[in-house]
């Protein structure tokens, strides 16, 4: 069977390490493994004593595939170095994100949505085992404890290691309470660790769902109706077949591949044949049609999120009304590795190799489109090339299927980089009015917020819409910190065109609320001619741990200390995916308006801490993500089609712009939140904080590009 | 046929002459280390050896490799420079995704064959080509020093 050579490789190329690099988990798919037992979905233990974690959430970079194994091994007793790792199947239910309620890596919910319940699942495997010693040694269970892979009785001096015991803790029946241990008793949690994914990460050895090699396989290069909405019209299919290398020509509605031996002769057979195609009801469409609906939509009253005090009566009576319409682009994800599916479809089923975010939403959508069992569409998930919210969208998957179907052998799809750009599933652009009204001292009594823009959770999950309001749309601009007297925020969703299609992006809906939330309190802090920090510090009374992640980001700054003209320090909060944040951005503004990031301080705040060197990480990457994005980020729409195509036109910062960036956390025992996204949604509002500190421009639309005054 | 030598091994192999060598490498070979990030020499992610020098591979044919010695990903840790570089990022845990390192540490091996102790400068001007979505940067700076033997306490 294809399937099983595959995945023969797959394993033994997981065992490559070689070099004398140090050795770490394998990492490899999923149903290798036959061990005896196998307590939970999440747990299995062989007869050597080997222990294979089949992971409910996938690696992405952001450190999952070791903080993850991390708590099975804590309450297991095991080396966690030791740990294979295994991507779970396609399963909504088993493998189930319980925050989110489907089998999904994102949102920053990883170790919030595990902390308990993958603790729980080592230490009912532990239970089991000593339980099984205990028996065997007719002693007590508690008179004996589970050490690094064995069980100890004392007071005998007798030891068995898990190999030996998988086969009668099999036979005992799964309790149901376990105790967990006190955060007082970790050994692993809470210490930085070695991230278990590197070894094959250097050496070339690891597997992207790009890299998925089977005999015979084919390779498609896809070309997608470049205007939203257009159709395929013609290719020519003999100059296309000319190409040496070139077999086949699959002709879709809207799209167009041709498979090849290899890559590079499908492209080469696409650029022969010239696919023309009709451009569609959107071919007119441009930016200024998007944003003129956006700015009309946001002058009607929205569906209210919420409502304190009469915010509009306190604005109207105020000694001064503050206003602003912010604005923030569509953007791309351009994960590095560009959207690619590899498909197997034959009679008997449908096997997918691909990077995904959504394994089981994915495969709905394959039987949906096949019209196969679930049984039968087998989704073989990889590590992830960059996530970002991307990949929790299965568009790729069914470009793929829909060309695989007209291919006898597997096919793997390759979206080129300017496919990639241009038929993304974008961040919503979203359009913000906001006021206050403030009294003689500048002091904010009341506060005015209104959010229109598309909708990703109505399209992606209409059930989570609460009393009509978008709970994405409105996330951090509802729950914004600040205390005022009265409160109004609403939101008016507003679709761009059909065709063009919004999704998640790093920081969902917290980093285009902070944004907003962010700049508009520097505002009114400068209308005050108060300190940034004083400002937000007086409105935070109540919340002791945003005021502490602020002023510890000030202290490591340097804030209040002069700089020198044309530089600047802006400050942020972000409280999000249940994380406290706080940024300080330093920038110096060139004499041509070049704005440039110096030196970012961020503290973090996320609870219980699991490894503390990801979170260091994370908030790294989240800072990069969100600079990239602020300082050029930004797709256009012109005659229904995107403007950029690659990294020539879609900018993304590079070492030599990237600053430098310290990260302290702060040591806490609330319950662990997410780091994946909170950094990204911080940055932003930091940093044009501080060319306003800097310059006096106040940046209100995104990116800021040539904004910066000369 | 194009007679090529990948990390020391002699390949022939069926493609015409104008043939990138990261297709052939990747989709051929079936040496997927090597990674397609954009197509244009933009991102740095097929970044391969010729002769001991950094070359994008999604735009290098074949052709341009005759008679070379080709290194990948795959055959680094065989040169002393390699080996420095990905213990230093697996010291600094450097990888996040992971995508974009084997571009990352064929371009700083490159740097460190031909320049032992490089400057935060030369550092910028080795590895601005190659681009990482994750934002691993400051490791990446940090593993060019520590890999380097040389201080990293200022930017």
């Amino acid at each position: 069977m294809k399937r099983r050579d595959f995945l023969k490789v797959s394993a033994s190329g997981g065992l490559l390490l070689g070099f004398g690099l140090p050795v770490r988990a394998e990492i490899r798919d999923t149903l290798t493994t036959n061990a005896p037992f196998a307590p939970n979905a999440f747990l299995r233990v062989d007869r050597t004593g080997k222990v294979t974690f089949v992971s409910p959430m996938i690696e992405m970079g952001q450190g999952t595939y070791t903080s993850l194994p991390m708590l099975i091994a804590e309450e297991l007793e095991v080396d966690v170095d030791k740990v294979a790792i295994e991507h779970s199947p396609a399963d909504d239910k088993v493998y189930v994100n319980p925050l989110i309620g489907i089998q999904m890596t994102g949102g920053s919910t990883a170790i919030r949505s595990m902390y308990v319940p993958l603790r729980r699942a080592g230490a009912t495997a532990r239970t089991m085992l000593v339980t099984a010693a205990a028996q065997r040694w007719k002693v007590d269970p508690s008179a004996c404890r589970a050490q690094n892979g064995a069980v100890l009785h004392a007071a005998s001096g007798r030891k068995l290691g898990y190999g030996a015991l998988v086969d009668a803790a099999a036979k005992l029946p799964v309790p149901e309470k376990v105790a967990l241990k006190e955060p007082s008793e970790f050994k692993l949690v809470g210490k930085p660790h070695k991230r278990l994914d590197t070894a094959g990460k250097v050496n070339g050895s690891a597997k992207y769902g790009i890299d998925a090699r089977l005999p015979g396989m084919k390779f498609a290069a896809v070309a997608q109706s470049p205007t939203f909405g257009g159709k395929l019209l013609s290719i020519d299919e003999a100059k296309a077949k000319a190409v040496r290398g070139v077999m086949q020509v699959v002709r879709l509605d809207d799209a167009v591949a041709i498979v090849a031996s290899h890559t590079w002769a499908a492209k080469q057979g696409l650029a022969a044949g010239a696919p023309q195609w009709d451009a569609g009801p959107n071919a007119k469409v441009s930016m200024a049609d998007i944003v003129d609906q956006l700015a009309l939509a946001s002058e009607k009253p929205g569906a209210v999120a919420r409502h304190e005090g009469d915010a509009a009566a306190a604005i109207a009576g105020a000694v001064k009304k503050i206003e602003a319409v912010y604005q923030q682009p569509f953007l791309a994800h351009a994960a590095m590795e560009p959207m690619n599916c590899t498909v197997h479809l034959t009679k008997e089923g449908c096997d997918i190799w691909v990077g995904t975010q959504v394994p089981g939403i994915t495969q709905a959508a394959v039987m949906k489109l096949t019209g196969l069992q679930r049984e039968q569409v087998r989704i073989h998930n990889h590590l992830l090339g960059g996530g970002f919210g991307r990949r929790l969208e299965f568009d790729g998957t069914v470009r793929a299927v829909q060309i695989a179907q007209h291919v006898r052998e597997p096919v793997q799809v390759i979206w080129s980089r300017e496919e990639d750009i241009q038929h993304d599933m974008y961040r919503p652009y979203y359009y913000d009015r906001i006021s206050a009204g403030v009294d003689a001292q500048g002091k904010a009594v009341a506060w005015s917020h209104r959010i229109a823009g598309s909708s990703i959770v109505a399209r992606y999950s209409p059930a989570w819409i609460k009393d009509g309001v978008d709970p994405d749309a409105v996330d951090a601009s509802k729950d914004q910190p600040y205390e005022f007297s009265a409160v109004h925020v609403d939101w008016v969703r507003q679709e761009p065109p059909s065709g063009i299609h919004t999704s998640w992006w790093r920081g969902v809906g917290a980093t285009r609320g902070t944004f907003v939330v962010e700049s508009f309190i520097d505002e009114l802090a400068a209308n005050a001619k108060q300190d940034p920090l004083a400002y937000r510090l007086a409105l935070l009374e109540k919340n002791p741990r945003a005021r502490a992640v602020l002023q510890f980001a000030a202290q490591g700054s340097g804030w209040g200390e002069p700089l020198p003209a044309g530089q600047g320090r802006g400050i942020a909060l972000c409280i999000g995916f249940g994380s406290l944040v706080a940024q300080v951005v330093q920038v110096t503004v060139g004499k041509e308006g070049a704005v440039r990031p110096t030196r970012v301080w961020c503290v973090v705040d996320c609870g219980v801490q699991v490894n503390p060197d990801t979170i260091r990480a994370q908030m790294e990457s989240g800072i990069v993500f969100g600079l990239s994005a602020a300082l050029y980020g930004e797709i256009t729409i012109k005659d229904g089609r995107v403007e950029q195509s690659n990294f020539g036109d879609y900018r993304v910062m590079r070492i030599n712009e990237t600053p430098r960036i310290d990260v302290q956390l702060v040591k806490s025992l609330e319950a662990p939140g997410g780091i994946g996204e909170p950094g990204t949604s911080c940055v932003m509002p930091a940093l044009t904080n501080a060319i306003f500190a800097a310059t006096g421009k106040r940046i209100r639309k995104l990116p800021i590009g040539k904004q910066v005054p000369l | 046929m194009v007679k090529l030598n990948v990390n020391g091994k002699p390949r022939d192999i069926d493609v015409a002459e104008d043939t990138p060598l990261l297709w052939t490498l990747r989709d051929v070979l079936n040496m997927t280390g090597t990674k397609f990030g954009c197509g244009a020499g933009l991102c740095g992610a097929c970044t391969i050896h010729i002769d001991g020098q950094p070359v994008r591979s999604c735009v290098t044919p074949v052709s341009a490799a005759v008679g070379k010695r080709i290194t990948t990903i795959e055959g680094i840790a065989a040169t002393p420079a390699g080996r420095k570089v990905q213990a230093a990022w697996l010291e600094l845990d450097v990888v996040q995704c992971g995508y974009c390192q084997s571009g990352q540490i064929m371009s700083a091996t490159a740097l460190l064959a031909s320049n032992p102790k490089p400057s935060d400068a030369d550092i910028d001007s080795a590895m601005t080509g190659n681009i990482c979505r994750c934002g691993t940067y400051p490791r990446i700076r940090a593993a060019i020093k520590k890999a380097a033997g040389v201080s990293d306490k200022e930017v």
